[in-house]
């Protein structure tokens, strides 16, 4: 018989159960960046106490792991802070890998000639970026939290890791470029995050950008202080 | 008129208008005394719908919500690419928002004189009732209509009214009022009560004991040919007016399914009604596929003019203004510039035959905005047509606001379409036409934004209403491909596809396209003679064997193949256009968009000759060789008195 | 680098074509794919004579005549009103979305290019845009997005009287203008993450702003997300490439509106129909 009857396929397909939702992903993606965004807020301002002398910042540094006491046990404060930015760390990274994965699955095969004709470069390497800073961020907590990878190594006090480690330039270098990488990351993530949340229009639009811009760009200035001033001698 | 083309048959009427009561009151009792199908029997009964514009888009939610098993067809990705979607300017109710006089009445009595005393009262009357219900319904599906600032909605006027009654999204009114049917469309596709066909051609009408059963159809991506059976069938499949080559229509608009059907027996009525519509822009070279319109609201405040002298190449703004021929104010003084269509266009032909037409092939006239710009400053002129210059220098690369835009005007509508009755039926019992495929509501002219009131009048509230009569006689009997008359429709289209594709000439179905679609515009467009005529007459039969001789179409038959979809169009459009050209020759008066050089008044407009044409032809088609059969519907005007149009 | 791209042609920068610019030759690589299970090439043609005044579907058309009467199998390219409302044309053009101008492909013409170039012409990719044949893709997947919940359920007759319920201007414009979609495909085409975001917003957007919408609005919202989740479209990551490479210039602001309305509606208790 060379007549058919064709019932269409897309009455024939049976749809997948819906996995997570994208729109979830980027909520939890969203949320758990402005947590770690706030904690750069403390950080930095934290970092500054270095301009205060040694003393002040090694008490700072003393003051963290005893906040609470003697209600809680020594370092209960830090540990909280510790897990739930572990947590938050764990589940922006979760977002980005499945939203990467179905990015990829979305378009296997990719154009001969693509252009990019609105996105930004800080868009751009929001993933890759990302990855660098998720490595800084490992190399950091052992050169100055733990001092594994330390000149002054894990028996120094926070104020010497702090200015052993920025003295050598290369360390230096990678802060930079890494907090570089952090300050663009910031500058798409805060925009994204606004959109995300549904907080964006037409008319904050352009504000939302200007304040995206200018809060990464002074996050990444305070930061850069720091190593800066030890490596031109002004810490020491 | 001594005709050896066609032969005159029985008068044809229609029977379905209750005619013992006022007109004002037919539509509700033709709806009263119609037989009903109760809820459980619809279930029972499929209902094809081919065409999925404003009328088949809206009859095929609506017949599904009503419980019918509906099969929807349309030839693009997405039903919501018809070319409904492309209609700018509005749709007209008579809701008298505007406290500025409007009724039912005045939009009968504007549609009608406007179609030039060539429409049925009836059909026309029951329009501009349900029109009101068009609104609501459209406003309560989403569509976002333009509003005032008091949150209701705003109309505005539009050609051949003196009322405000057209409503209007911007300038894309047919887009909006599409999506809406789409949605409704696609509400019912989802609740499992329309199947789908996307990218599906209907190629035959399967007729079973003198009823419509079914279509056949090729999946354009696969190419398999399928049949598909029914108990009624719609067709909405949009005008024919693609047979010039060079129209405002969309490229796959094609007269496919109604010719088809035409084949099958449904008559086919005053074909040779084509509105032309006088602002679109020109021609620019061979390559051309396609002419786009612009509103014609521009004649608001442009002028139109060309060089008093012929062959005058001077740039625009290097005339004089006292060399320069302002025709219509000069011709109309009191319309001027905002005559009807059918006149501005006729009037810009004319300047160009006297060669004093502008631009490439001196085939334009110009529309200039220079006086305005003067009068109103630039950015008045800018708010109020910004959008469309801006579309005029993305296709021309010219800027209207220093040199004066070029138009002509292009075919746009077809008037003419298959004979239905008052319940939308064709001479074929089950098959039902509705939209721009019908002939029924503008007569030879169809007014502004009356096409998209007509589109979703009928499928939305007209034919769901009637189609319960016929189908209260069913369900009826099980057909399948092995019925001798399924099988004969099925082995044509097989038989035609390979036909075309084994021919192995030298011309793509595209030349042939093109060289008819000139022809037509040449000898059956704006202006038709006898001569023009019978010129055409004698060219298109050597048209059509050359397409079946010569025709070259590459790929195959069980793949994703356009040149063979364009074949099978084009072979159809041949033969529509000599069933034009007949209908042009016979009917020998000017009436709307059919102007005749032979029947014009002493000022050269169109004289009517209600004595011998106050009828609408209804054309049966006869196997080849035989000359088409006239059946004559006379006209009669019980509530609209017949007068010349006049506009000086 | 970011490539430059211009909007529409507003009138002002409208020039007459320069007579250099006539008859010009090009070469096409257009990629060329037998069938949506095939494996497709680029492969590189030349075409002459090419007017600045043609549309570029026009050139292709130009490019198909020659190829027919060669006897090779013509260019499949999907399109229809040609101009500019339908949403039925669409390719990826030297690597943007309807190419270089902000509009449909039917609406870009040659004189966007020059003499001697070469141009690449590349099918929308994306898996829930499954090619079917050279240039031309299946798009249905949006239609099923709208079953998911683009509509306001009204059959038809029931409707009350229009002017009944008022609306704001403020909301029926921006309504509008989330309308004006024309469901062409360039937002999943351009975006990174091949995501429908855009598309699903404007709709989302569009019946979220009538009153007439609103019964219906978190049940909308949420299913239309699932399902184009379900399609397999990307995720947004607001980069914001589907806005600009829009030819009706939807905003992005509608994608804030999506997540707005999806968060309020799973607050809600809305959950998608599985």
């Amino acid at each position: 018989m060379l007549v058919v009857t064709v019932t269409d396929s897309a009455q024939r397909r049976t749809p997948k159960a819906a996995k997570t939702s994208s729109v979830f992903k980027k909520v939890v993606m969203a949320v758990s960046g402005i947590i770690l965004v706030l904690y750069l807020i403390a950080h930095m301002i934290g970092n500054l106490k270095a301009f205060t002398g040694r003393e002040s910042f090694n008490h700072y540094s003393e003051w963290i792991r005893t906040i609470g006491e003697p209600a809680v046990p020594a370092q209960t404060t830090l540990w909280i802070i510790r897990v739930v930015l572990l947590a938050a760390v764990v589940a922006h990274i979760w977002a980005a890998v499945t939203l990467w994965r179905q990015a990829k699955r979305a378009r296997p095969q990719g154009y001969v000639t693509k252009k990019a004709v609105a996105q930004s470069y800080a868009s751009r390497t929001m993933r890759w970026g990302g990855v660098i800073i998720f490595f800084f961020v490992i190399y950091h907590i052992l050169d100055l939290t733990v001092g594994a990878v330390n000149p002054d190594g894990t028996g120094s006090t926070p104020y010497d890791r702090l200015v052993a480690g920025f003295s050598n330039p290369f360390v230096t270098a990678f802060y930079v470029i890494a907090l570089l990488l952090l300050g663009m990351h910031l500058r798409h993530g805060i925009w994204s995050a606004t959109q995300t949340l549904g907080q964006s229009n037409r008319r904050r639009e352009v504000t939302v950008n200007a304040f995206a811009i200018v809060f990464a760009s002074l996050l990444t200035l305070g930061f850069l202080l720091v190593p800066f001033s030890v490596l031109f001698g002004l810490i020491d | 008129m001594p005709l050896d083309l066609f032969t005159v048959g029985d008068p044809i009427a229609d029977t379905k208008a209750p005619m013992d009561v006022p007109i004002g009151e037919r539509w509700s009792t033709r709806r009263f005394r119609g037989r009903l199908v109760n809820p459980a029997n619809r279930r029972k009964m499929t209902i094809i719908v081919v065409g999925t514009g404003l009328a088949g888009g809206s009859a095929a939610a609506t017949l599904g919500e009503a419980g019918y098993k509906v099969k929807s067809f349309w030839y693009q990705d997405s039903p919501r690419r018809a070319h409904s979607v492309a209609a700018q300017g509005g749709i007209n109710a008579a809701k008298n928002y505007r406290n500025d006089g409007d009724s039912v009445h005045r939009l009968f009595y504007d549609t009608v004189k406007g179609g030039d005393f060539r429409a049925r009262e009836n059909n026309v009357h029951r329009l501009a009732e349900v029109s009101v219900n068009i609104i609501d319904q459209a406003v309560a599906q989403g569509v976002p209509f333009a509003r005032e600032y008091g949150g209701l909605l705003d109309n505005r006027s539009f050609g051949g009214t003196q009322v405000s009654r057209t409503f209007y999204a911007r300038g894309q009114t047919g887009q909006q009022l599409l999506y809406g049917a789409y949605q409704a469309l696609e509400r019912q596709i989802a609740a499992g009560n329309v199947e789908q066909h996307a990218r599906t051609e209907m190629l035959d009408l399967i007729v079973v004991d003198g009823r419509a059963r079914g279509i056949v159809a090729r999946d354009l991506v696969t190419g398999e040919i399928s049949t598909h059976y029914a108990d009624a069938v719609v067709l909405a499949s949009g005008g024919y007016g693609n047979v010039f080559y060079l129209s405002t229509n969309a490229k796959g608009s094609n007269t496919t399914a109604i010719w088809r059907a035409h084949k099958r027996g449904a008559y086919f009525a005053n074909p040779c009604y084509t509105q032309i519509h006088p602002t679109c822009i020109p021609v620019k070279g061979d390559y051309q596929s396609k002419l786009t319109l612009m509103s014609e609201s521009l004649r608001n405040d442009g002028r139109v003019w060309v060089p008093k002298e012929r062959g005058d190449t001077r740039d625009a703004r290097q005339i004089p203004e006292d060399e320069r021929d302002y025709y219509l104010e000069r011709i109309y003084p009191a319309f001027g510039n905002l005559v009807p269509r059918d006149i501005a266009s006729r009037q810009a032909k004319n300047v160009c035959d006297e060669g004093r037409g502008v631009g490439p092939g001196g085939l334009g006239v110009y529309l200039d905005f220079a006086e305005a710009i003067q009068r109103m400053g630039r950015p008045a002129v800018e708010a109020k047509y910004g959008n469309l210059f801006d579309m005029y220098a993305q296709i021309t690369g010219e800027n209207p606001y220093e040199t004066p835009m070029r138009i002509y005007p292009a075919v746009h509508y077809t008037m003419g379409g298959l004979w239905v009755d008052y319940d939308l039926q064709s001479t074929i019992p089950g098959m039902f036409v509705i939209g721009e495929a019908n002939f029924s509501d503008h007569g030879a002219n169809r007014l502004g934004a009356s096409a998209l009131m007509q589109g979703l009048a009928d499928g939305y509230f007209v034919l769901p209403s009637t189609i319960t009569e016929y189908l209260a006689d069913g369900p009826f009997e099980k057909v399948d491909d092995s019925h001798p008359a399924a099988a004969e429709a099925i082995a044509g289209v097989r038989d035609q596809v390979q036909r075309l594709l084994s021919i192995n000439g030298t011309r793509s179905p595209a030349s042939f396209h093109r060289e008819l679609g000139k022809l037509m515009w040449d000898l059956c467009g704006m202006e038709r003679s006898e001569e023009s005529l019978r010129k055409a007459l004698d060219r298109i039969p050597e048209i059509r064997q050359e397409f079946w001789t010569n025709l070259k179409v590459t790929g195959t038959e069980g793949s994703f193949n356009q040149t063979l979809e364009h074949a099978g169009r084009v072979a159809d459009f041949i033969e529509l256009a000599e069933l034009m050209c007949v209908d042009a020759l016979h009917r020998n008066e000017s009436c709307g968009g059919h102007f005749r050089a032979e029947s014009q008044t002493p000022e050269g407009e169109a004289l009517r000759d209600d004595e011998n044409f106050a009828y609408v032809a209804a054309w049966e088609w006869t196997p080849e060789g035989a000359p088409p059969v006239l059946h004559r519907e006379a006209l009669e005007y019980e509530y609209v008195h017949l007068a010349q149009r006049s506009y000086k | 680098m970011t490539a430059t791209r211009e909007g529409a042609i507003r009138v002002g920068d409208a020039t007459d074509t320069p007579a250099e610019k006539r008859g010009m030759t090009l070469n096409l690589r257009i990629w060329r794919q037998n069938g949506p299970s095939a494996k497709g090439k680029m492969v590189t043609y030349k075409v002459a004579d090419i007017s600045p005044d043609m549309s570029f579907l026009e050139m292709l058309d130009v490019l198909n005549e020659q190829l027919i009467q060669a006897g090779d199998d013509p260019v499949a390219f999907d399109h229809d009103c040609r101009e500019g409302i339908c949403g039925m044309c669409g390719v990826m053009i030297n690597g943007m979305a309807h190419g270089p101008q902000q509009t449909t492909t039917c609406q870009l013409h040659m004189r966007s290019f020059k003499d001697g170039d070469t141009i690449d012409i590349e099918p929308w990719r994306a898996t829930a845009f499954p090619v079917i044949k050279d240039l031309a893709v299946d798009r249905r997947a949006f239609d099923r997005i709208i079953q998911a919940g683009g509509y306001i359920s009204v059959p038809t007759g029931t409707a009350p009287e229009a002017h009944s319920v008022p609306v704001p201007k403020k909301d029926a414009d921006s309504a509008f203008d989330a309308a004006t979609c024309i469901g062409c495909g360039a937002c999943v085409a351009a975006c990174p993450n091949a995501s429908s975001m855009l598309f699903t917003a404007a709709k989302v957007t569009h019946l979220g702003l009538l009153p007439q919408g609103q019964p219906e609005r978190n049940d909308r919202v949420v299913n239309m997300v699932a399902q184009q989740d379900r399609e397999g479209f990307g995720g947004c990551t607001n980069i914001g490439e589907c806005s600009a490479s829009c030819p009706k210039g939807i905003s992005m602001e509608t994608i804030s509106r999506l997540n707005h309305d999806l968060l309020g509606a799973l607050r809600a208790g809305a959950r998608p129909k599985s």
